[in-house]
This record gives C-alpha cells, structure tokens and sequence, in this order.
C-alpha cells in the first residue's frame, strides 16, 4: 500500500489574548492510499484542526505534512491551491456554501477553477455528483432555501465533483437522519470501493465500525489508533432499515 | 483560469449582490455627478460674465476725470472738470486708433409721466453710444446730429423706463418730464436684460449730451468720454494716443500727474476675471470635499462588505482558486461597479448643469470636470473594492473563512 499522508509531530497553537491554545500536541501517523480513516475524539480534542491541516487550509505551527511523498510546507501558496482544487475534497462542519448560489452552481464552484474541464462537462459533473446525494430535485434551489441536511448533502457534492483522490469529511453526517447518514456512509464505501483515500471526522462511536481503520484523538494527542478487519456495510444495514413510508 | 469563467463568476457574484453593487454605484454617482455640476456652476457664470464684458465691448475704453488736486484735496472724480468738449473734439481730430465715440454725461432723477414716474438715470450721450455699448433701437429711431447741435428736448427710453411709464402703451412721440425738463421719447431701446452684477441695463434715458448739458446739469464740462478702439488688438494704443492727446490739451508735462485716466474694458474683464477665479477656487474646493465624501462613501460600503466577502474569498480559496485569480475576480467586479457608476455619474453630472441653467443660472460643463471627478471616483472605487480583497486572500483559507 502507497503511503500518501504522512504527519510528523505535527503541533498547531492558536495564540488567543495572552493564552496558548494547545489544538494539536504533535500527531503523528501515516495514511495509505485507498485507507478509509475515521478520526474520533470528544468535542476540542483537535480533530478539525487536524483535517484542516490534511486539507492544506491550514498550516501546523511545527511539523511535517508529506502529501504524496512532497512537504506542504515547502509548496508554494499556489501549488497548494492547485493541490486543494485536484487531489482533495473538503467537506466543512458547517458546509460552506456560497450564500445567495443555486445548488447548482455551489457544485460547479470547484470545476470553475479548473482550466481542463469545459462548460458542458462542468454542467454534467455537477448534476451527477448533485443526483449522487439525492439532491437531483434541488438543483436550482439557493443555499437559502434548503434544509440543514439539504446543503450538508451539497456541500459533499461539491466535495465529490472535482474526483478528488482524498476526500477529507469533517461530521458530514453530523445533521442528518440516520437513515440518510447511512446512505452518505454508503456513498463514502463506495468511494472507497473504487480507491479513494477517505478521512473522515465524527464523534460518533458507531460509524467508526463502517471504516477501515479508527484514529482517536484527546487534547491533541492520538490515543489510539485501530485497524478495522471487518468493516460493516452500510448497503446491509440501509437495506434492514425500515423503508420510509412514501 | 480562463477569462469567461472569471466573468461568469464576477457577473454572478454581482448579480447575487444587487443591493451592495447598487449602493457603491450610487457612492461614486453622486461623487462623479455633484463635482461635475458643480465645477459646472463657477465655469459657467464666469464664461456669462466673460461673455457680457466682451458684449459691452472688449475694445471698450472709457475716460474719466481723476486725480486732479484742488488744493491738495483729491476729489471724487465725478464732482471733476476737468474734461471738457475740447478733449473729445480733439480725439475726434486726431486720433487714428479710435472708432466710435461719444461723450458722457449722466443725471439721476424722476421720469414722471401722468401718474405713474419712476427712478432712472438719464445718460447724455451722442448716437454713437449705442454702437460701443452693443444697444440697438426696437422701435422709432435715435437722436440725430441736429438734435444735439440744437440741445434738442428728445430722448431714447430703455424698455424698464417704457414698462414703468407707459404699460401697455405705445411710447414713441409721447413726451415724459425728467426732473421737471419735458423730453420726447423718439425712440425705445432693444431690451438687455440684467448684466452680471444684477444691473437692469433697460433702467435709462439716452439723451443728446448738450441736452442734459445745459438743461438738466446746467454744466459746461463733461463727465467722461466712451469710445472704442479700431478693434480687440488695438486697445492699447489707442489708450496711449488717446492719453497723449488729452496731456497735450491739458498741457501736462512730463513727470506731472494726469489729471484723468483712460481705461480699456479689458482691464476691467482681467478684474472679474481674477474674482471669478477665486469662485472657481471656491467652488473647487467644495466639489474637492464632495469629492472625498463619495470616496470615503465608496470605502464604507465596500469595507463593510469585508466580513461576508472575507468568507466568500476563504471559501474559494478553499477549493483551490489561486491568490491570483481571486484577485482579478474582485479588480474586475470593482472596475465593472466603478465604471458603471462613473459613467452614470458623469451623464447625470451633465443633466443636473443643463438643469440648473433651466433655472436661469450660467452652467458650462468642463471636460477637466468630468475626467478628474471620473477618475478619482472610479480609481477610489477599484482600489477600494480590491484592497480587501487583496488582504483577504494572503490569509491561509481556513482564517479567511473563519473571519469575522
Ligand atoms: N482559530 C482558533 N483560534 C483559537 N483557538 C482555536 C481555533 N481553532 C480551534 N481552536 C481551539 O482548538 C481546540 C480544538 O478545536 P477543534 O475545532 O479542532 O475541535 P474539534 O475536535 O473539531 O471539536 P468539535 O467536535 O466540537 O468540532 C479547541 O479548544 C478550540 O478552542
Ligand atoms: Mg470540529
């Protein structure tokens, strides 16, 4: 297996007035690629502050981040964002999205960026990523007017639409119904399925069992960090759910 | 990234925000447009009041007695003799440079007809005055030669004089009393309106100068003489022969003070135009401070757009646009907004002037106007709109969407 994340004693404070906040206490761990990691801990233990680090928004205060073998650190600023626009797919905890923008174009956002993809395949991109959460009846729907999971399902789409090698998912079902948790879980195995490297963040102790492999965090320190033999499906448990009465 | 889709995302990105894009527009309109108008207030009623001097005649000069001491004792140049009929008969005889003139006297007084009378002034003149001072005869005819030879009771009324004695009457051949002294109005004068300094140029008599001469003043001097020069350029020399001329009658030597003065319009002009100057001054100034309140206008309302645009410049660096390209995104919103709402300005700048001299004051609309008010306006409007946005994407993505 490729190694493609690799974190050394990676430190991030934030200097609030006078104080040190201490959000990462030098993590270190290497991820392959077409892992499915689950990143657990309780409330301000780190883990956003960590996936914004893997995501290139953010960078440590000490510490290596090899992405592919490079140090971030070393990449200029647009060799960063170029990175961000092509390899990675960044779900945000509280979406993101651009006010006042039709699902639509809140999906295209990211191929807009990109030279290589033309208008009418920009289109099509985004209308399939957008069908591929169930949003395919909200296309042309503002940000304004959708509900909390509406536009957390927009803001995957979004995340999807560029084919990004590494998807970085920060509680992206943090405010669903579990039966459409289950069913984004299922779109993440899929992925995953077909090599994608997936990192994503809950405190939720039961979706870790969906992943291969489980990363706990406290106060900034990794506390365990499990493999996962036998990851459950989450088609399996879709289908034993009850269906919803239409 | 090619051009079009950072069109696409800058016209979208307007189109989302129609009310901040409309009130920086109105920022720079009203900026752009209240200089416009008013640079266009000073440079009109200085170009009315150079317009009115050069209608009474640029090559206008004017004589007066002055600077004659009695006694040590300067007196007012009106109460003077010290021009007489001899002066101007030996302008007439001698000199080259002069075209057209007359002598002046001049007498306030009643004009009284029937029950109606008004106050004017009766100027004694020869019929050679209405050509230097631009007036012309509406109706009946002027004064002639034979008149002023024979101190003749007749006189040229202006339209004020003929409006306030004989409304709605026709006044030719009908006699009026001036002071008591019984005059026949044989002519009306064409109307002229008020000049720049607000005086009705329609308020007065025109008699024979021997007339208010010997009847009215009961004087054998006269009080000035009015001619013009050959033409514009001549002006000067016709102020040395005719100042020449009038030593050598006075026999004045040289080193000895004039006891008179010449004087050309132009001189005058180079006054009002000097205190023109310093409205313009003035007006600069105050189109200078409406100028900075539209800019420091303009900067509000795109710093207070700062928060939520912050966020947006985080979000799109976030998924991968360049420094770079967010830059270019807001120059090229800021410069669609700022010349939009500059040529706005600009157009409706030139509408409020035409509407201002719609109510009777002189408006010119300067192309310096427009081009200084159109290009601090929109370059306050560009900067302004990109600075933020230039401080914003050297922030790492997640504190550009974290800012609040
Ligand atoms: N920009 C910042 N400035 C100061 N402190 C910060 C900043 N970002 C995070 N922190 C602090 O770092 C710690 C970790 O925050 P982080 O957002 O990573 O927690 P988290 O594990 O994602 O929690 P949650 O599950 O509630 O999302 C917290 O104590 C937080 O207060
Ligand atoms: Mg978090």
């Amino acid at each position: 297996m490729n190694e493609i994340i690799r974190l050394e004693q990676i430190k991030r404070e934030f200097i609030v007035g006078d104080e040190v906040v201490r959000a990462l206490r030098g993590v270190s761990f290497t991820i392959g690629e077409g892992e499915f990691v689950t990143i657990m801990g309780t409330s301000g233990s780190g883990k956003s502050t960590l996936l914004n680090i893997l995501g290139c928004l953010d960078v440590p205060t000490s510490g290596e981040y090899y992405l592919d073998g490079i140090s971030v650190r070393e990449m200029s600023k647009n060799d960063r964002a170029t990175l961000r626009n092509r390899k990675i797919g960044f779900i945000f905890q509280n979406y993101n999205l651009l006010p006042k923008t039709t699902s639509i174009e809140n999906v295209e956002l990211p191929l807009m960026y990109n030279r290589e993809v033309g208008h009418a395949e920009r289109r099509q991109r985004a209308i399939a990523a957008l069908q591929e959460v169930g949003l395919g009846d909200r296309l042309t729907h503002r940000s304004n007017q959708l509900s909390g999971g509406q536009m957390q399902r927009v803001a995957i789409a979004r995340a999807l639409v560029n084919n990004p090698v590494i998807i970085l998912a920060d509680e992206a079902t943090g405010n669903l119904d579990s039966r459409t948790s289950y069913e984004v879980l299922a779109l993440f195995q899929r992925l995953h399925r077909d090599g994608r490297t997936i990192i994503f963040v809950t405190h939720n102790p039961e979706l870790a069992n969906f992943s291969s492999r489980t990363i706990t965090l406290r106060d900034g320190r990794i506390t365990s960090d499990t493999r996962n033999e036998h990851m459950a499906s989450a088609e399996e448990v879709l289908a034993s759910l009850p269906k919803e009465e239409e | 990234m090619d051009i079009n889709n950072l069109l696409k995302i800058c016209i979208k990105a307007l189109l989302n925000n129609k009310t901040r894009c409309f009130l920086t527009m109105l920022g720079i309109i009203i900026g752009v447009a209240a200089v416009i108008a008013m640079l266009a207030i000073g440079n009109g009623s200085k170009q009315s009041i150079r317009a009115e001097i050069g209608q009474m005649g640029s090559n206008m000069i004017m004589v007066s007695p002055g600077n004659g001491q009695f006694g040590g004792v300067r007196q007012s140049g009106s109460s003077m003799q010290t021009l007489k009929l001899a002066d101007y008969e030996a302008i007439v005889k001698q000199a080259s440079y002069v075209d057209k003139i007359t002598p002046t006297v001049q007498a306030s007084g009643q004009a009284i007809k029937g029950s109606n009378n008004t106050p004017t002034t009766i100027y004694g003149v020869n019929d050679q005055y209405l050509d230097i001072r631009g007036y012309k005869i509406a109706s009946g005819s002027c004064f002639t030669e034979s008149d002023i030879l024979h101190a003749a009771k007749v006189c040229v009324a202006g339209q004020t004089v003929v409006d306030e004695l004989f409304p709605g009457q026709d006044p030719i051949g009908q006699t009026i009393r001036f002071n008591q002294i019984p005059m026949k109005i044989v002519g009306v004068l064409e109307a002229k309106g008020y000049n720049s300094m607000g005086m009705d140029q329609d308020d007065l008599l025109l008699a024979p100068y021997t007339t208010v001469q010997k009847r009215i003043l009961a004087i054998n001097y006269i009080q000035g003489i009015t001619c013009s020069a050959l033409s514009e350029e001549y002006t000067d020399q016709a102020i040395d022969e005719i100042t020449r001329i009038i030593q050598t009658n006075h026999d004045i030597k040289i080193g000895q003070e004039n006891d008179f003065n010449v004087r050309s319009q132009q001189e005058m002009m180079e006054t009002m135009s000097s205190i023109m100057d310093m409205l313009t001054v003035l007006l600069a100034a105050v189109a200078g401070i409406s100028l900075v309140v539209g800019g420091i206008g303009i900067m509000n309302i795109m710093y207070v757009s700062v928060t939520e645009r912050t966020r947006e410049i985080g979000l799109r660096m976030s998924i991968g646009a360049k420094g770079r390209q967010i830059l270019l995104q807001f120059l090229i919103e800021s410069i669609i907004i700022s010349v939009a709402g500059g040529v706005i300005g600009v157009l409706l700048g030139v509408v409020a002037a035409k509407i201002i001299s719609l109510f009777g004051m002189a408006t010119a609309v300067s192309s310096f106007s427009i081009v200084l008010s159109f290009l601090v306006c929109v370059f306050t409007g560009i900067f302004f709109g990109w600075y933020p946005a230039r401080k914003a994407a050297n922030l790492n993505p997640i504190d550009a969407l974290r800012y609040e």
